[in-house]
């Protein structure tokens, strides 16, 4: 098992930019994507979110793809990144590597679901979005347009989904059954989890506050990203342009609660543990942390917790990116660790915005600024429903290219 | 890769769950679905915890303690799951109330319990495992990709015990909608009548099927399981005969090795065509069985196949209620399981004797 997995490509779409550029440029100028309601079709407008302010129609023109089809927002959204990450890795299928296709969605195609769905019941009116609510049809949709087939899969662990399909993605290249792994995830905004999150009582209707003393909830969002993995030997050969090495992985089990995380922060420290065991790190070899950090009461207290526990007084610099483009569920995972990779790539730490006072119970202050730092290792934490928590470690990739 | 089925566990249509039986008395219903049989769910939670459990949940739960038990296992080493609709009980219950209650008077249980995780969840929480958890939801390679990972988790070598299990449940109101797309049959019918019916669609089904793995052989092996293989979309009758061949090729077996094939007849024209060409070309001279007259149809189905075959392989039997074109061998060492759904997900399990 001693492959290596690179990062050869990158596609993302979110509030805070369409593609690569546009999304880095929005961070690192401090730039966020969370505003008052105006696509989705909900009563609760007095919710800001994490919302691409496109319509279909300008999905379809973005995702070249035909109007008078069936496409679920989450099917377009996962169309227009997984294109990009499939350009910008200059992929060229041919039948001498496999290539697979592994993503992740929470509610699938539901914001077609939810307007149809009295249809659905009563009529046979929009009965082709019937089948668009699956949780795979954007996958199915990605390998058609891309023509990725060797492999095809969706990933469903609540808010963690993507950051467990990019280490399956890296996990069947490592395991000798893929070369090269399109990894990632889409969710669309719905009503369904807006007034579900709601009902939690874990929504902010302000703009969330992660780590802060006064933070009150999250804000939702919506979004798609993926990174094309490549076995290292292959992308060296070829050479390809690299933007990390996925060092370390690691998937563990609260068993606490259902939608609730422990007060000792069991699992997510264990997802932390394992993932630098994997990397064969120490704690002190992490550079920077992009934290869950969802500004939920409960999460950032757990997520505290959890770091202080493993990483004792010697805390890297972390900060949680939410406050830009909301929490984007099942694509959360990935879009964070595209934010970690420019954090790598640009040597700088993200900051942690709206943050203003520390949490009283465990005194963690995260970075507020961009700021320039020496960053060889970053870790990434997505926590979700069901006790389900993943931590992934990028690391600089320095082996040059076989001519 | 291959591990051994070390446990197993299935709600089901049929009686199930008591691994001391196999299919000695079927159930036969005339009905437009085939709901699974409720088993004494408090055998295996307490009340309190049943309360709060919803059916999907109670059945992956019932279904994975069995298997565990039978292998002698308190605490797997991971826990995968393969849904492919999740707990649709449960989506519907929130996604109704939201639309008729115009996103007003909500409460929480029911959206809590609607993420596709929640199986594996409760499993975890339930044994207070902290363990690898994953749910694959791919529709009709949901099993097949919990499959693929559980074994890639124990030829890691980290990983001595998984759990894995493959779970959907049938509603109403789910049934209702997948008829207007011709998934499902939408007049009643006599399930053991399955394959004379000429409605389009299938039967539908529901079931939780659940396995221990292990590289580890122990007294209660009863099979060994391979590395599965999934293709979506294949063009035509020709990719698909290839894509077995070459299947049973790297598993060093000829179509002829293969003492029983399970195909997933579901009674609806379009696969089953598939299927009967099948015994007719590549496996002319194999005994072969089906068994969605028995779970129905559903997304996972497959799980339910995995489980019948591992069965066949302990009990060195063939339920004369399987069989399709009759077994005269002497014994059952390899059983090719090969499913079509909804008629683009194409999967291939072999099962062997554990030698």
């Amino acid at each position: 098992m001693s492959v290596s997995v690179v990062v050869t490509g990158i596609g993302i779409i979110s509030s805070i930019g369409t593609g690569f550029e546009e999304t880095k440029q929005s961070l690192l100028n401090k730039k966020t994507g969370v505003t008052p309601v105006s696509i989705l079709n909900t009563r609760h407008k007095d919710f800001v979110l994490g919302e691409i302010k496109r319509s279909q129609k300008e999905l379809h023109q973005l995702a070249g793809t035909d109007s008078k089809e069936a496409w679920t927002r989450t099917a377009l959204l996962a169309i227009i990144a997984a294109s990009e990450a499939f350009a910008d890795a200059a992929l060229n299928l041919d039948h001498a590597h496999k290539t697979g296709i592994v993503s992740a969605s929470t509610v699938g195609g539901m914001d077609k679901s939810e307007q149809y769905y009295k249809d659905f019941i009563s009529t046979t009116e929009h009965k082709k979005y019937i089948d668009t609510h699956h949780a795979g049809n954007h996958t199915e949709k990605i390998a058609e347009k891309l023509g990725v087939n060797d492999y095809i899969t969706t990933i469903s662990t609540a808010c963690s989904s993507s950051l467990n399909s990019i280490m399956f993605g890296v996990r069947l290249i490592k395991n000798g059954l893929l070369d090269r792994v399109v990894a990632g995830g889409a969710d669309a905004l719905s009503k369904f989890t807006l007034n579900g999150f709601n009902t939690l009582m874990i929504l902010d209707k302000e703009h969330c506050r992660p780590f802060d003393e006064s933070r009150r909830g999250l804000n939702l969002g919506e979004g798609a990203a993926y990174l094309v993995l490549e076995r290292e030997d292959l992308a060296l050969e070829q050479g390809k342009k690299i933007y990390a090495h996925v060092s370390g992985y690691a998937n563990a089990n609260d068993a606490h609660h259902q939608t609730a995380s422990s007060e000792d922060g069991k699992g997510p420290c264990l997802a932390m543990k394992l993932a630098l065991d994997k990397a064969g790190l120490q704690p002190s070899d992490i550079d920077y942390i992009n934290v869950h950090g969802t500004g939920t009461e409960n999460n950032d207290l757990t997520e505290s917790i959890a770091l202080k526990r493993l990483f004792g007084d010697q805390l890297p610099p972390l900060s949680s990116t939410k406050a830009f483009t909301g929490h984007t569920l099942g694509a959360a995972g990935v879009i964070e660790s595209i934010f970690s990779i420019i954090a790598l790539q640009e040597q700088k730490l993200l900051p942690n915005i709206n943050f203003k006072n520390k949490i009283e119970a465990t005194g963690l202050v995260p970075v507020t600024e961009v700021l320039d730092a020496s960053i060889e290792h970053v870790l990434t934490n997505s926590f979700g429903f069901g006790g389900n928590d993943s931590s992934l470690i990028f690391s600089s990739h320095h082996k040059n290219p076989v001519k | 890769m291959k591990a051994y089925i070390n446990g197993i566990g299935a709600v089901s249509p049929q009686n199930t769950l008591s691994n001391d039986h196999f299919l000695d008395d079927v159930a036969t219903v005339e009905a437009h679905l085939l709901p699974v049989l409720k088993p004494d769910y408090k055998e295996f939670v307490s009340p309190k915890m049943l309360r709060r459990m919803s059916k999907i949940v109670r059945m992956s739960t019932a279904a994975a303690i069995t298997a565990m038990k039978e292998a002698g296992i308190e605490q797997p080493d991971a826990v995968l799951t393969g849904t492919g609709m999740g707990c649709q009980a449960d989506t519907e219950k929130f996604l109704n109330a939201i639309l008729n209650n115009n996103e007003e008077l909500l409460t929480p249980t029911a959206f809590i319990q609607s993420t596709h995780n929640t199986m594996g969840a409760q499993i975890a929480f339930m044994l207070q495992n902290h363990n690898y958890n994953i749910t694959y939801v791919n529709r009709g390679f949901s099993f097949e990709s919990a499959l693929l990972d559980s074994l890639m988790l124990l030829n890691e070598k980290e990983t001595a015990h998984v759990l894995l299990g493959g779970i959907d449940e049938i509603t109403e109101e789910s049934w209702l909608i997948s008829t207007k797309t011709g998934v499902y049959k939408k007049e009643p019918l006599n399930n053991l009548h399955l394959l004379e019916d000429k409605q389009q669609g299938a039967l539908a089904g529901e079931g939780a099927a659940f396995f221990m793995l292990s590289v580890d052989k122990t007294t209660a092996s009863c099979a060994q399981i391979t590395q599965p293989d999934t293709f979506y979309k294949p063009e035509n009758l020709t990719v698909i005969k290839e894509r077995i061949t070459q299947y049973l090729t790297t598993n060093n077996l000829s179509p002829d090795d293969i003492d029983l094939i399970l195909l997933g007849y579901n009674g609806d024209e379009e696969p089953d065509a598939v299927y009967a060409q099948l015994e007719k070309d590549l496996f002319a001279h194999n005994a072969t069985a089906y068994f969605k007259h028995l779970s129905g149809e559903y997304d996972t189905a497959v799980s339910f196949a995995t489980w019948l075959g591992a069965k066949i392989l302990k009990e060195g039997t063939i339920p004369e209620i399987l069989q399709k074109r009759k077994h005269t061998g002497t014994s059952v060492k390899n059983i090719l399981i090969y499913n079509i759904s909804h008629n683009m997900y194409h999967s291939l399990i072999l099962l062997q004797e554990v030698s």
